[in-house]
């Protein structure tokens, strides 16, 4: 079926089959891999991406349902531009090892700060908790996202 | 994933519509909200739909949270994040914004709708795997392989010699708690109102029907009414990690006190049962006295009375129990705001 993706401010005219979701139509159709794919059944968050601002898991949308603005962390910052104040905290915190769960991890950590769960650690591990990290890297990745939290309330 | 044809439905009588045009090739039509639940299970090929109605854009219909004179109002396409961070459900109905916060992961709480969430399906490793020939639930009739297998997880109250499967929520013991209804759609374009308690159907010799819906019904929102134990409910959850996983046991509680004398109790069970489980027994034993710990130990070993075990599960009769006092102790305990 013919689809049409709005991706990182990109419209992109697609046609796919039905069964084809979000997280394959980014990587495989657009080229865009920044976007993980762990374990593709919704239990990961690896594959996490922004539509319309919230946080969802981009293997449980069809690409043909995803109407609205999707955000994968390709769209933070362009080349030569400076990086996004989460990109860079988690730079900074060394807040990953293997780094296959920071695109995600980053997305999602976003999200985060901005519906105001972020307030304090224990808060942070809790709404966070959707995005493992098998290196467990998580006591630099809380650090990154409150120091991140403060450099974007700065931004705004 | 199996092939399917996808429809969009753009109102509740579009979907209805779709739904009710049913032909024998296509008699597995499934309503995809969000998708959760259900692509998960297709992927998995336990879930084999050849026609999915897309009913997203009812979101506009039934995607509010309501408050109502004598009561709440949740519709069937509000996301669980949504109710979890609405203002009136944190402070009028606590035990539904716990027991949404407390289930699934961030994301996931951002696409699930309420609707789905009560529908979604047991997390038996035996229903999901779909390797393991034996599931009575997946497969009727071909038995079950959890009898004797890894049980750890599964339920110990209203099991059969068919299915021992949990059902895996949380959101659904806070609705039986506060005594809520669902309103359904059918396809003939009527609605019904019934108590949710009745929606999901023990296992016995038939554990692949799971709900009291018809093919086609719609849920569109559900009624919880008012009452003095709305404000005085608490969910606890006891899970194997502090965050993001299934309840191994959970108790919804919703009280009426007089001093610290019990006048109602509204008591639900998670984690333990084949369905949302209303603990009839534990309520009856509180009725009328005083909330000490003693009386909820007493309460508790009612309401796990006739728990069946099955080796590895057999621990959920105690850890029921335990957290069901802790629930009601800590409900009991919980300061109101006038």
């Amino acid at each position: 079926m013919d689809i049409s993706l709005n991706v990182n401010g990109h419209r992109h005219a697609l046609s796919l089959d039905p069964r084809v979701v979000l997280l394959d139509a980014l990587r495989e159709n657009l080229g865009l891999t920044g976007t993980k794919k762990g374990c593709d059944q919704g239990q990961c968050g690896a594959c996490t991406v922004l539509i319309d601002g919230q946080r969802v898991l981009s293997c449980f949308v069809l690409a043909a349902l995803a109407t609205g603005e999707i955000t994968t962390i390709e769209g933070l910052a362009g080349e030569g531009e400076p990086l996004h104040p989460m990109q860079q905290a988690f730079i900074e915190h060394d807040a990953f090892q293997c780094g296959y769960c920071t695109p995600g991890q980053i997305l999602s950590a976003i999200a985060c700060v901005h519906e105001g769960h972020a307030t304090d650690e224990d808060e942070v591990r809790e709404y966070m908790s959707g995005n493992l990290c098998r290196c467990a890297a998580y006591p630099n990745i809380v650090k990154a996202v409150l120091a991140a939290k403060s450099d974007m309330a700065a931004n705004a | 994933m199996r092939e399917f044809v996808l429809e969009r439905a753009g109102d509740t009588v579009e979907a209805l519509r779709r739904a009710a045009a049913r032909t024998p090739e296509d008699g597995n039509m499934q309503y995809l909200a969000g998708g959760t639940n259900l692509l998960d299970l297709m992927k998995l090929d336990v879930m084999r739909p050849n026609r999915l109605v897309d009913i997203a854009p009812l979101a506009v219909e039934h995607g509010r949270v309501r408050k109502l004179e004598d009561g709440l109002w949740l519709g069937a396409a509000v996301k669980m994040s949504q109710a979890a961070d609405d203002p009136d459900v944190q402070s009028d109905y606590p035990v539904i914004a716990q027991s949404l916060t407390q289930a699934a992961s961030a994301q996931l709480r951002n696409m699930a709708t309420l609707g789905g969430n009560v529908l979604q399906r047991t997390r038996c490793n035996y229903f999901r795997d779909t390797s393991w020939g034996a599931c009575n639930k997946r497969e009727p009739g071909t038995g079950c392989a959890a009898m004797d297998g890894c049980n750890r997880r599964l339920a110990v109250l209203g099991v059969s010699d068919q299915c021992i499967a949990n059902y895996p929520g949380d959101f659904a013991q806070a609705l039986i708690a506060l005594g809520a209804e669902v309103n359904v759609f059918g396809t003939d374009g009527r609605d019904r109102t019934f108590a949710f308690e009745t929606l999901h159907r023990l296992p016995g010799d038939t554990p692949h029907i799971e709900t009291t819906l018809e093919p086609g019904d719609l849920i569109t929102g559900f009624k919880i009414p008012a009452g003095p134990w709305t404000r005085r409910s608490r969910y606890v959850k006891v899970r194997d990690r502090t965050s993001y996983d299934f309840a191994l046991a959970s108790a919804a509680v919703a009280l009426a006190l007089d001093g610290d004398r019990v006048v109602s109790a509204r008591i639900a069970l998670g984690g333990l049962a084949s369905v949302p489980w209303r603990a009839h027994a534990a309520e009856d034993a509180l009725e009328g006295r005083v909330l000490s710990e003693a009386n909820a130990q007493g309460a508790a070993a009612a309401a796990l009375e006739g728990a069946v075990a099955h080796g590895d599960n057999a621990f959920k009769v105690e850890l029921g129990g335990r957290t069901l006092v802790r629930a009601l102790v800590e409900t009991r305990d919980m300061e109101i705001m006038p």
